[in-house]
């Protein structure tokens, strides 16, 4: 099975009737956790064990590699490989079978199919109102989306591209994230707004925006950031099970990665990080496309003899301390690597806190790079400088480790 | 599909429902008997005619004495309402009045604090409309929106404690004045930010239209009210709703409450095209124009816009001419009125004109309102007295309802879920 990346993460099954999260047996350069008679094999990739792991050790894994996953041994299915949107519209359908609550809307879900092909097929399946193309009122069609939420249904919003979604600031901030604490607690508002967004090529300034900086402060709602096609569809799934509102970002430039996933049904805990590669030297916090950047700087660092545990932190709000903590406390060195503006992002938040609650783990100040504080310029050269690039994240490293 | 609203009274009415596919058996035709309306004088078309202007504030008002008259004359067999149906509308507003009263005065005892917005003077709308719903109608409001949670059925008690700020209140102290809830009645809010709570009246229309079409519950008719007012109707959202509303058909009620201030702000100086329901046609939707300070009327408005939405023939704009005779707020000094306007529509209390109205066709004597009127002040009292004697909400409050899933706050440096935290349910964790 040709996986991408291999993710020791830390997928784990959540709800009480679908599957038993995954336990693989891989060779490993550190003890392994526990393992759970209760759960079966799935995959190659080692997750730990669910919500008990929490007590114990984390799964720590093989060395993730680009091409082959031969170390993963004793998988029971080869499972199938897709695409990343693929994946995303595989965890759609899934969870639209399940439950006929479930619906989407968004403009061009429906008969275009998405402007992502995330929902193709989707309206012929169920038709047009449970996959409904709406009218281009970003705010107000958000606002229906919670609407249909507390009355019963499990809407997923679609932002035709995140920055989109500025338009609905109001809703998501007043009333997604709020709603449920104003009413006492009455109405639950279990909705997912998701949609594109990141720096695409040339894409421009407006449609290159990285929102999750923008509504980190919103008291209320979830965040999660996906990366690859495992966790695509692990995260969609959870997301729409979940009782809160989450907002799932996706990145216009990973939708057509490719990877094997399992035939059997799997979510991936909407609250924890993955653990990429293990390491000893320095923990790297990434998240989304810069993931791809940072394994790719993590390859030279190999060859010139550093050891980069590199963690995708997965969920952006809240933060999985307990990952990260547990890294900070074997390296004692942070770089975060985000794609969000340095100002006010998601890595701002992060070093903060680490600052808080690791300090005394920490034996360098936290280094984060971050895009610049520019608008995303259409040059192809100027639009490279303002994100951060593989070999800025090697000089870094090799600063950090001197 | 034609809404109408004619002068004539004698005259009956264009049957309604002309639309190629008519969902329900029920007889379509709607014989309207209520009088002159003081504003627009035209029968109301899906595309109408062009305006005769005949609307003009400043315009002489008719009283409602007249009008009452009027109304006798025409049929006295025929009256627009029953005795029972008259006590139980002039009950609620009367609860509306006293409770908003009350508050005034709770206000300025330093009972309750923040922005308080009352509702006094529109009683007509409140209750002209929400008695007609059944409980599982839906109902959103704004921040005036007290006197739709009394007329809902949300108990005075709940909704004094809310506004006192205590545990024993609808939201469990935690939405205040502006954010009422209540799922058991199904009021969806109270909202702050004006126009907020239009997509989501939409999208409870939209979840009714979901039950019903997709997951084939037949029984899935319920309505949805969505309040709002004369400012509101400048806004992007409500022409998003509009349209949205009108392209699905979907079950929604736009109750317009033109007071003719958005704080400060005159509505004429604020709109191109002050006559908003005139914009219920241009998004395919009718439009209707009506008196809001005459609860009878209002009420034979509501019966057909709700009759519609639950047809399944789509979304009507409802525009209800009313007034505030207080300030927008408890703060608000209200000095850029006019007296004489507002003395001219004191005289139109519609609580008055409803005692009137009864009293004169003989549904009930003033004993019998009398009764009403005491039996809600004593009811408004022990809601005051009950909001005092509840406990304050205590510190293990104060994390509970951030997250439906409270495993939203996340895992703690420990390993653990944040909310397994015994510092969390006392409310004294740091998340």
């Amino acid at each position: 099975m040709a996986t991408v990346f291999q993710s020791p993460g830390t997928a784990t099954a959540l709800s009480s009737n679908s599957f038993d999260s995954t336990k693989l047996l891989v060779p490993s350069r550190r003890s392994l956790s526990e393992r759970k008679a209760s759960f079966f094999c799935v995959r190659s990739e080692m997750k730990p064990t669910p919500i008990a792991r929490r007590a114990d050790n984390l799964v720590v894994n093989a060395v993730a590699t680009k091409a082959d996953s031969s170390a993963s041994s004793t998988a029971s299915k080869p499972g199938h490989e897709l695409l990343l949107f693929e994946a995303l519209r595989e965890g759609l359908e899934e969870e639209m079978d399940r439950d006929p609550t479930v619906c989407v809307m968004g403009e061009d879900v429906g008969h275009y199919g998405g402007s992502y092909k995330v929902t193709r097929g989707l309206a012929e399946k169920y038709g047009d109102l449970r996959v409904l193309d709406t009218p281009i009122a970003e705010n107000s069609f958000t606002g229906m989306g919670i609407g249909a939420a507390m009355t019963g249904l499990r809407p997923i919003v679609e932002g035709m591209n995140m920055g989109f979604l500025l338009l609905a600031f109001n809703q998501i901030s007043n009333n997604c994230g709020m709603l449920h604490y104003t009413s006492g607690g009455q109405f639950k508002i279990p909705i997912v707004i998701r949609g594109p967004g990141g720096v695409g090529r040339q894409l421009g300034a407006e449609h290159s925006q990285r929102l999750e900086s923008y509504f980190q402060s919103i008291p209320g709602i979830q965040m999660v950031a996906c990366s690859t096609p495992y966790n695509a569809k692990g995260l969609m799934k959870a997301a729409i099970r979940s009782e809160n509102p989450v907002i799932l970002f996706e990145h216009v430039l990973l939708y057509n990665l490719k990877e094997r996933i399992p035939d059997e049904e799997y979510i991936c805990n909407l609250e924890e990080a993955e653990m990429v590669r293990p390491g000893e030297h320095i923990t790297i916090l990434t998240y989304s496309r810069m993931r791809y950047h940072v394994m790719q700087a993590a390859k030279t660092l190999v060859n010139k003899g550093y050891d980069p545990e590199v963690i995708d932190i997965r969920s952006l709000k809240p933060f999985d301390l307990y990952t990260i903590g547990n890294s900070v406390k074997k390296t004692h060195r942070v770089l975060i690597v985000e794609e969000c503006m340095r100002t006010g992002g998601i890595g701002a938040s992060l070093t903060s806190a680490i600052n808080e609650n690791f300090h005394d783990y920490l034996d360098a100040p936290i280094v984060c790079l971050s895009s610049q504080d520019v608008p995303t310029p259409y040059a192809g050269t100027l639009e490279e400088w303002t994100v951060v690039q593989p070999a800025q994240i090697v000089t870094a490293v090799e600063q950090f480790c001197q | 599909m034609s809404f109408s609203a004619t002068t004539k009274f004698a005259q009956p009415v264009v049957p309604l429902n002309t639309s190629a596919t008519p969902r329900s058996n029920d007889n379509p035709s709607l014989f309207f008997k209520t009088s002159s309306f003081l504003g627009s004088t035209h029968k109301l078309r899906f595309n109408p005619l062009p305006s005769k202007a005949h609307h003009r504030r400043s315009a002489a008002v008719v009283a409602v004495s007249d009008v009452v008259k009027e109304k006798k004359r025409q049929a006295s067999t025929n009256l627009l309402i029953t005795k029972e149906e008259g006590l139980e509308v002039y009950e609620d507003m009367y609860l509306g009045r006293a409770f908003e009263d009350m508050c005034a005065q709770m206000y300025y005892r330093g009972k309750m604090f923040g922005f308080v917005h009352l509702y006094n003077g529109q009683e007509a709308v409140s209750t002209g409309f929400i008695k007609l719903l059944k409980q599982k109608d839906c109902v959103v409001s704004t921040y005036r929106d007290h006197v739709h949670a009394l007329s809902k059925g949300v108990p005075a008690r709940a909704v004094m404690s809310e506004l006192f700020g205590k545990s024993t209140g609808c939201c469990r102290g935690q939405g205040g004045s502006m954010h009422m809830f209540s799922k058991e009645h199904n009021l969806l809010g109270g909202f702050a930010f004006i126009g907020e709570g239009i997509p989501v009246a939409t999208g409870a229309a939209f979840s009714a239209k979901y039950r019903r079409e997709v997951l084939k519950e037949a029984n899935a008719d319920d309505v949805t009210l969505a309040f709002f007012g004369d400012g509101t109707c400048n806004n992007g959202q409500f022409f998003e709703c509009l349209n949205m509303a009108a392209l699905w058909k979907l079950p929604i009620v736009f109750v317009v409450e033109n007071n003719l201030w958005a704080i400060g702000m005159s509505h004429l100086r604020a709109t191109s095209d002050p006559e908003i329901w005139k914009k219920g046609p241009a998004f395919g939707m009718p439009g209707v124009h009506v008196d809001g300070m005459d609860v009878l009327k209002v009420r034979e408005v509501a019966k057909e816009a709700i009759a519609r939405a639950r047809r399944g023939e789509g979304p009507t704009l409802v525009e209800c001419e009313t007034y505030r005779f207080r300030g927008h707020s408890l703060a608000d000094p209200d000095e850029l009125r006019d007296p004489a306007e507002k003395a001219r529509y004191a005289a139109r209390d519609p609580i008055t004109a409803l005692k009137k109205y009864l009293v004169e066709n003989k549904l009930a004597n003033e004993q019998e309102l009398k009764a009403v009127e005491k039996k809600i002040d004593e009811l408004v009292e022990e809601a005051v007295e009950f909001a005092d004697a509840s406990p304050h909400p205590p510190r293990s409050q104060l994390l509970e309802n951030v997250f439906a899933d409270p495993k939203g706050f996340g895992i703690g440096p420990d390993g653990r879920y944040r909310c397994e935290d015994p510092k969390f349910t006392e409310g004294t964790a740091q998340v």
